[in-house]
């Protein structure tokens, strides 16, 4: 399965090239170099590949940059029952996706500097997807003290969050953003109020009403962002607003992005392809933090990726075992899983004509890597040979007993999508092959 | 239908002879994860007054061990050949995903603040008992709406029999968009009580509530409680009920809910046993016994 030749040449021949960065969308080859991409584009080996270099025929499927997924939990350390670096990275490869970003909320929390050296170094030894930590922002994400951003930042954390908990004290969040600035670094938040929030099982409104489940209103993430965002004003800090669901949320940043603000957000797949209709008869697995919003908030969703006010979409992957779901709806644990789900969810956008391919996939590589700062998605000579080899037209049925991860909890199950990985190379070696 | 069953269940319940055998060799268990008096109690002797071997198990709901007690338990008794379980859980939806891992008739005893159905089913009886019908009828649902499975199951039923249903509370105690469920809201209390002709009082749940719904008992009675002076408002022949067990004092007057003329509360009570014997029946009574049935 390993595609190396000697010359450590291998060339993707017969490939539709979409690389977002550029704006290339073309048939075209693409050569890699040991661990870097040589050279790409329409004319590249039109009169046939030297036969010192390896050939790989992509059969006219599209070949685009690895998937940058900005916001996985990975559960190691910690609760390796749930998820560990190895299985959330098999799950990643599987998924198209060659780089993820953890959150903190481990046991213990990635908020010292061993810790991100631990998971630097896990990862490296597994040598499947590339993963990058953020850090805690405060110190065992209890929103009181900061963490040490600076050495934290040094020894690679890419951003600071307190992962699933909003930064809640507004003093915190001023010195958060305030002291990240000073390195330059970003602050995550998870942009919801706790105190409309913790009660709350669902959306609030009709449903949640008939259910008997106490809700969460949207106000909960307005409220938060509207907060966020006069910090942003007052420090200058840089602002990344994760998983944002609801129409007046998406409002607030677009006015942010307005005035000149140094703010991003990304959404995750569950909120512009699912509505809490999906919660249906007490499904936990559709239960999410956020809460899957109202229809309204939906379309919201879908208008602001079309006009760009959201830059990213993250998987938001959160792996929960069977006990913490098998639960009535009110006591189980939030989240779902979606590494294996990103690319196929987010090509919806594609097939029901809301975005072409090359924007809907740059909402999954080059969007989240311009936020981040990361030297990945995008085809461009030189840059490490992260890629993948997909058809962005078969389909297939969300089945979570066939996934990579440990956890099956997919709000996406049973759902029957388009778009399936066939290859996925990391640094020119191939470390996924549906057909291998 | 059910109903009508119950009806014939409440003259047996009067006779000496209470007993049949209609249930004979059917096990019926009572399964609470929260504390119930009424509802226990009429469901275990509706399941005896049947002929059914009825046990009852309290199981303390207890932090977070909860969720995993209710499927082990739920696996646990699945074993044991159960026909009917009659389960009350505080969570809502507990009861439909213990349904999913046992194969036999599950009766809902309340889950959270869902549905509570043999109440709702209790309450048209004693209505449809008192004024001959349902049909037509006006009946304002008051107080505790939010925490309320009752007041949920209520709106559901009485709209299916054609009553026409009006809620009345203040504002924190009401959920979200409530009125798309097919109900007139009032947040005063004489306007929403007026020409009504049930009045049904909901308990204050100080369990359920976390933090401050109402600023004190007091201001509560005040404006929402159920005396005489508001009583007036509503049409001359209105009856009062009340699922129990009451607050005297918070959402109710003493006098009112003892007055023989206009209170219901009690026959609500003696309609929940020949209520859960129609159920009982209706799950468990078409299966062949020794006896050949009734």
């Amino acid at each position: 399965m390993p595609v190396r030749s000697a010359s450590g040449l291998v060339a993707y021949v017969n490939a539709r090239l979409i690389d977002p960065a550029s704006g290339l969308d073309a048939k075209g080859a693409l050569l890699t170099n040991g661990e870097i991409i040589a050279d790409c584009g329409p004319g590249l080996f039109q009169g046939g590949v030297p036969s010192d270099i390896d050939v790989v025929d992509c059969g006219g499927l599209c070949l685009a940059p690895g998937l940058v997924d900005m916001r996985v939990q990975v559960r190691e350390p910690g609760e390796e029952h749930k998820e560990t670096l190895k299985s959330a990275g098999e799950a990643a490869v599987a998924g198209g996706v060659t780089s993820m970003v953890c959150l903190p909320n481990t046991e213990p929390v990635i908020d010292d500097v061993a810790t991100v050296e631990f998971v630097a170094r896990r990862a490296r030894k597994i040598g499947l997807a590339k993963i990058y930590p953020y850090a805690a922002a405060t110190k065992n994400l209890d929103g009181k003290e900061l963490s040490e951003m600076g050495m934290l930042a040094e020894a690679g954390a890419l951003a600071f969050t307190d992962g699933t908990k909003a930064i809640r004290d507004a003093l915190v969040m001023r010195r958060a953003l305030s002291y990240a600035a000073t390195f330059g670094a970003m602050i995550v938040q998870h942009a919801e109020d706790p105190s409309l929030a913790e009660d709350g099982a669902m959306n609030e409104g009709e449903i949640a009403t008939r259910m008997g489940l106490a809700g969460i209103p949207a106000a909960a993430e307005v409220i938060m962002l509207e907060r966020d965002i006069r910090l942003v004003e007052l420090t200058g800090g840089r602002y990344h607003a994760a998983h944002v669901s609801t129409a007046e949320g998406v409002d607030v940043i677009r006015r942010a992005k307005a005035n000149g603000l140094d703010v991003t957000c990304d959404t995750a797949p569950p909120y512009f392809a699912l509505n809490e209709l999906a919660v249906g008869d007490y499904r936990t697995f559709a239960k999410l933090s956020p809460p899957l919003r109202s229809e309204a908030d939906r379309q919201a969703i879908v208008a602001a990726l079309k006009d760009g006010t959201i830059d990213a979409v993250a998987s938001d992957h959160a792996p929960q075992d069977q006990d913490s779901k098998r639960l009535p709806f009110a006591l189980a644990e939030a989240g779902g899983v979606g590494l294996e789900t990103l690319l196929a969810v987010t090509l919806e956008l594609f097939h029901n004509n809301h975005l072409s391919l090359i924007d809907a996939l740059g909402l999954v590589s080059h969007g989240p890597a311009e936020i981040l700062g990361l030297p990945a998605g995008s085809l461009k000579v030189g840059q490490a040979a992260d890629l993948v080899l997909f058809d962005p037209d078969r389909p297939w049925m969300v089945d979570p007993d066939r996934f990579r991860s440990k956890s099956k909890n997919s709000p996406f199950d049973g759902r029957p999508v388009q778009g399936m990985v066939r290859r996925t190379v990391i640094d020119g070696r191939t470390v996924f092959d549906r057909d291998g | 239908m059910l109903l009508d069953m119950a009806d014939g269940y409440v003259e047996q319940n009067r006779s000496l002879d209470k007993r049949k055998n209609l249930l004979r060799g059917r096990t019926v268990v009572n399964l609470f994860f929260e504390n119930s008096t009424r509802t226990r109690t009429s469901f275990e002797l509706a399941g005896k007054r049947l002929g059914a071997d009825v046990i009852n198990m309290q199981v303390s709901a207890s932090s977070v061990q909860k969720g995993e007690t209710l499927i082990d338990t739920a696996m646990t008794l699945n074993a044991m050949h159960l026909d009917v379980l009659v389960v009350r859980h505080p969570d809502s939806g507990a009861v439909k995903l213990l349904s999913e891992k046992v194969n036999c008739a599950v009766i809902n005893g309340g889950d959270g603040s869902h549905e509570h159905p043999t109440q709702a089913l209790l309450d048209a009886l004693t209505i449809r008992r008192r004024k001959g019908r349902l049909s037509g009828l006006t009946v304002a649902i008051c107080g505790d709406v939010l925490h309320s499975r009752v007041a949920r199951s209520n709106i559901h039923l009485l709209n299916v029999m054609g009553a026409r249903v009006r809620l009345v509370g203040p504002r924190t105690l009401l959920p979200s968009q409530v009125e798309r469920m097919g109900v007139e809201v009032f947040h005063d209390m004489r306007a929403g009580l007026e020409d009504v002709d049930v009045v049904m009082m909901l308990r204050i749940q100080n369990e359920r509530m976390r933090g401050n719904f109402i600023p004190s008992i007091r201001e509560y009675f005040h404006f929402f409680g159920l005396d005489y002076d508001k009583l007036a408002l509503a049409k001359p022949d209105a009856v009062i009920m009340h699922p129990g067990p009451m607050n005297r004092g918070v959402e109710i007057d003493s006098d009112v809910a003892d007055d023989v003329e206009r209170s219901l509360i009690r026959e609500q009570v003696e309609m929940g046993v020949a209520v859960r014997m129609a159920c009982l029946h209706a799950l468990a009574g078409p299966l062949p016994n020794a006896d050949g049935g009734a």
